[in-house]
């Protein structure tokens, strides 16, 4: 899959080139008398296609291996017999090939003439019109007649006519399937070349299609022999529609609006990922999202929501006019941009003027551009004169940035996405990637499937432990709110068996602070056997797990939001950072630590100094050097001391002392855990803004709602988890007037700044020339480049794809001793069952975007998972209603049963304000960073009848508090 | 923020620092309070460690009391 660019060519040059690239010594041909040099093992198609020159091809496409059925790339090979396929012969040297001749010519005609013997020629009203290989190759090979004809007799031989000529039924044909919300499957236009089979096992991995029959029965089946594409495993990442070279499989927008004109490469603004598309427009109309093949992160693959889940932004739930209201208890009143910010700006000074200056504050958006983000903490640390600014990263991997910080010394993931190729080992902690980040799902599974082996952490089953082609050598199925007692009896298999790299220690790491954690780590009271009570998992499997992990060849370590939300967090990742050094697993491809990261830009909104003591960079506010350099550019004084995070600002709140919050693309009432404290926090604030798509649930206690833009409206870039600093293109111009960047400049001036921004290349400008890993970054690199990812600087100027290569960036790897201390959210008689929560593949977080696209016919509600044999004790059967109480509250969901967790063990998702699965969770936080303990609440489940009194009380509350009054003539 | 939550926190904070090698812990928790705490968080648990510090860890007292 992965796309060697060959110099010479243009990166944006994104065609077929046939087969997959390959590397390794050069070899030297000839085609059609032309010279071409390319690496061995290439096949001669795509040594072709290096010379422009295309070789017909229906089976055959670059980001799958040649399969060699259509029989349609047949060339001559000067000295060898036959006609070979083009797309299965590897180049040799020396070799002369012949792409044309007489003989090529009909084989070819004669082959495109039985294919089109059995396709439906209604090609001018075809939803492939003009997008299909099908009648590019009719076109290519010259094809102008068909003398195969049905027979006369009656009966058909064809697949694609309901009705044969005599009226009977073709037991041939197939009708449509649209089961699928976002493609449909025609078989009657099907060739059978496999191309979305193979797609599916090879680039997706998840094997849900396959052909049936034999001969000329053979038909592309989705699952079973009842099943639809809905119905089936299909995951609709719709690498199977994009490889259809004919309309068999194709998007319902392209089959609605037809096909586009004009394409622009931007980023997705899901997951951390980070994959790249070409956003397929006519006009500003966005027919459909292709990953982009040259997109260095996902490489060419997509999941269901990049792909299709885009139709939020037009959404009839969207708000694109600002609205006031004097308290929250009245309705939402339209004003003109003017007034909104006016009315917002007055009173947030105002605030200031009685409670002081730093009772307002800001939390910037993980899900806006890295531009946005560092404005909008600018406008709290240069116009509000404070420090008060966090962002979502807050409650998910703050932990990630203080745990690698003190033992590396860099807060961000040390590897990119194709060191996965190379990895041997893989283990997975806390982290749910086929549903998380579906694209490195598929890229960890394709190595899977190539023989690396995988160790699973994770008190549930999730889909890695065991699916198509996978199986993990281990699953360590602990129990909530132990990592740190697992990780470090993994350490200690590590030590105490002498699997540790002595040499990678002694020049890597502090050998004197190595002997400290050396002796603690030794000592039996963290053996497997012995932490066995606490963990629920078996000695020898962990034992096992270590082993294979320290000697099983480049061991690398992905972990997720199952590591930081606890009240560890921050240990864990320590513990995690120990195990890599331990074992000299930082600093070469295929290896490392690796943070999946949640949102789309939250390692930018974390390295764009949205934490309350560090500007950007990570470099803390104490530091009077680092801000002077800052007040020169801003030309205002910064606070020495640090600010208050989500958490302090709820309290600080409650307790009178904070007033006002900016809440840009941030939903912290249905996002931030123990919902009442929440709510208790907002509704005691006086001046609330939310600059947000969707009134969400923190604009119900709103006083100002600024409409925001959706990514396809503006330009920027997002940063990926593997610290990639991607474009965001503006296909379109914002529905709602502005662009986010332009929203908070207009508020800041209305504040008293005067800043004057045009485009947001000045303000990575200004992130360059005060943030040292980014002072190599421009928008005209990232033209060039396409991407690259940080530090990017004179040292690095092509970026840092692998980090800590000679050594750690603060200076001597830290090995940390990671004592384990039982969380205090413990169960007991009331609350017997721990409840830990998780994402869903179709579902994207709080659900904003995603519940308003047809992926709810995927998971239109939360769910809760139960043990079998807890649910029995419980009276609780599938489907039913249940009640789920914890300290801090209650709710009521439908019950799935499952033993994908153990028992004493029940999880759900979070997408859903009807559920708010948050007001279940506590506040106990992790101990350095307060983000909060997600994953361990212990609960009990009883039956119920339906929605709580709590659940309704909400939702007319929610519903009063998003009345609009129509607007004043 | 109520005293219990900032008493849980600040032990919390000990808790962990309690278990490092070395013998400047109070000087460690103090500087953790220092760079992450805001000012106002700050003045109250120095105002409850200036009236007993009751619930206060031993090592959170110690570095309270270091905190200007």
């Amino acid at each position: 899959m992965k796309d060697f660019i060959i110099p010479t060519m243009d990166p944006k040059d994104d065609r077929d080139m046939g087969t997959p690239a390959r590397s390794g010594a050069m070899v030297t041909l000839t085609i059609d008398g032309f010279e071409v040099t390319v690496p061995e093992g290439t096949s001669v198609m795509r040594a072709a296609a290096e010379l422009d020159i295309q070789v017909p091809k229906l089976c055959a496409t670059d980001n799958l291996e040649a399969f060699g059925s259509c029989r349609l790339c047949v060339v001559e090979i000067e000295g060898r017999r036959g006609t070979p396929a083009s797309c299965t012969t590897p180049v040799a040297e020396g070799m002369a090939v012949h792409t044309q001749s007489k003989k090529v010519r009909k084989i070819r005609n004669g082959v495109m003439e039985l294919y089109i013997s059995d396709h439906p020629l209604d090609c001018l009203t075809c939803s492939a019109n003009g997008d299909c290989e099908l009648q590019d190759m009719a076109g290519a090979v010259g094809l102008r007649d068909v003398r195969y004809e049905a027979p006369k007799t009656g009966g058909l031989a064809n697949h694609f006519e309901a009705r044969d000529t005599s009226g009977e039924a073709n037991p041939e044909w197939l009708p449509k399937d649209d089961s699928n919300p976002y493609f449909s499957y025609d078989p009657s236009k099907c060739i059978v070349c496999n191309r979305c089979v193979r797609a599916c096992e090879e680039v997706q991995g998840t094997f849900a299609l396959t052909i049936e029959g034999r001969g000329f029965d053979s038909r592309v089946s989705a699952g079973g022999a009842l099943d639809d594409f809905l119905s089936s495993d299909c995951v609709s990442c719709g690498a199977c529609v994009q490889a259809c070279p004919t309309a068999t499989l194709q998007e319902k927008s392209v089959i609605e609006m037809g096909t586009p004109d004009r394409s622009v490469i931007t980023t997705c603004a899901y997951c951390g990922v980070g994959c790249s598309f070409k956003a397929e427009m006519q006009g500003d109309e966005l027919v459909r999202m292709v990953p982009y093949k040259h997109g260095k992160a996902n490489r060419g693959h997509s999941c269901v929501k990049g792909r299709f889940a885009y139709g939020y932004a037009h959404h009839s739930d969207r708000i694109l006019n600002p609205m006031i209201r004097d308290s929250v208890d009245e309705p939402w009143r339209e004003v003109s941009w003017d007034e909104a910010l006016t009315f917002a700006a007055n009173r947030m000074r105002g605030l200031q003027e009685t409670y002081g200056q730093k009772s307002i504050g800001v939390i910037t958006s993980s899900r806006c551009t890295n531009e946005e983000t560092y404005l909008v903490q600018k406008l709290t640390r240069s116009v509000f004169g404070n420090n008060n600014t966090d962002t979502c990263a807050r409650v998910c991997h703050s932990p990630t940035g203080y745990g690698l910080g003190q033992t590396f010394g860099a807060s961000a993931g040390t590897q990119d996405f194709d060191s996965v190729e190379q990895t041997d080992v893989v283990v997975v902690i806390g982290a749910n990637p086929t549903d998380g980040h579906p694209v490195f799902a598929s890229r960890l599974k394709k190595r899977l499937r190539a023989g690396a082996k995988l160790i699973v952490i994770d008190p549930r089953r999730i889909d890695l432990v065991k699916s198509a082609h996978i199986e993990a050598a281990h699953h360590l199925p602990l129990r909530p709110g132990t990592n740190v007692a697992v990780v470090t009896a993994l350490a200690y298999t590590i030590v105490t068996e002498g699997l540790f790299d002595e040499e990678y220690i002694r020049t890597r790491c502090d050998w004197d602070e190595f002997q400290d954690y050396a002796e603690f780590v030794s000592n039996p009271r963290h053996s497997p056997e012995e932490t066995a009570a606490l963990t629920g998992i078996d000695p020898e499997a962990l034992r096992a797990a270590a082993r294979l992990y320290a000697t099983g060849g480049n061991g690398a370590i992905y972990y997720g939001l199952g590591v930081t939300e606890h009240s560890q967090g921050s240990t864990t990742v320590m513990g995690i950072a120990n195990l890599a050094m331990l074992t000299g697993n930082i600093g070469r491809p295929g290896v490392g630590v690796n943070p999946l990261r949640g949102q789309n830009n939250v390692q930018g909104s974390c390295d764009m100094g949205s934490f309350p003591h560090e500007l950007p960079g990570y470099r803390h506010v104490k530091n009077a050097d680092v801000r002077e350099m800052f007040e020169a550019v801003w030309g205002t004084p910064i606070d020495p001391e640090p600010g208050l995070r989500i958490p302090n600002m709820l309290d600080a709140a409650v307790d009178g002392t904070f007033k006002g919050l900016y809440c840009q693309g941030e939903d912290i009432l249905q996002s931030d855990p123990d919902t009442k404290h929440v709510a208790a926090g907002l509704a005691a604030m006086e001046c609330v803004i939310v600059h947000d798509l969707f009134l969400n649930e923190t604009a119900n206690y709103a006083h100002v709602f600024l409409p925001g833009s959706t990514f396809l409206e503006k330009d920027g870039t997002f940063t990926n988890a593997e610290r990639r600093i991607n474009r965001v293109r503006e296909v379109m111009k914002p529905l709602n007037g502005y662009a986010d960047w332009e929203v908070t400049q207009l508020l800041a001036n209305a504040m008293g700044a005067d800043w004057n921004y045009t485009h947001p290349a000045q303000i990575m400008d200004e992130i360059a020339a005060t943030t040292p890993s980014f002072a190599g970054v421009d928008y005209a690199v990232l033209e060039e480049k396409g991407s690259v990812q940080w530090p990017c600087n004179e040292a690095h100027p092509d970026g840092t794809p692998l980090m800590h290569v000679d050594g750690f960036v603060r200076g001597k790897g830290r090995l940390m001793i990671t004592e384990y201390v039982a969380t205090d959210e413990r169960t007991g008689p009331r609350f017997p069952l721990l409840l830990t929560t998780g994402r869903i593949l179709s579902q994207y977080n709080v659900g904003a975007q995603t519940r308003r696209t047809q992926n709810t016919v995927w998971h239109a509600e939360d769910q809760l998972e139960i043990h079998p044999h807890d649910a029995e004790t419980r009276g609780v059967n599938e489907g039913d209603w249940v009640r789920l109480a914890s300290r801090a509250g209650e709710t009521a969901l439908r019950a799935k049963l499952t033993d994908r967790v153990s028992p004493g063990v029940v999880y759900t998702t979070f997408h859903h304000p009807d559920t708010q699965a948050n007001v279940i969770t506590t506040d106990f936080s992790d101990w350095a960073t307060n983000c909060p303990e997600y994953k361990v609440t212990a609960v009990q489940v009883s039956p119920s009848n339906g929605p709580t009194d709590w659940q309704e009380t909400y939702n007319a509350q929610a519903e009063r508090s998003r009345r609009i009054l129509p607007a004043a003539e | 923020m109520s005293p219990e939550k900032m008493i849980y926190m600040a032990n919390q904070i000990a808790t962990f620092f309690k278990s490092q090698p070395g013998t400047n812990q109070a000087e460690m928790v103090a500087n953790h309070l220092r760079d992450f705490w805001d000012p106002r968080m700050l003045r109250k648990i120095c105002d409850h460690v200036a009236g007993g510090g009751e619930g206060l860890d031993d090592l959170a007292v110690r570095a309270v009391r270091m905190i200007p």
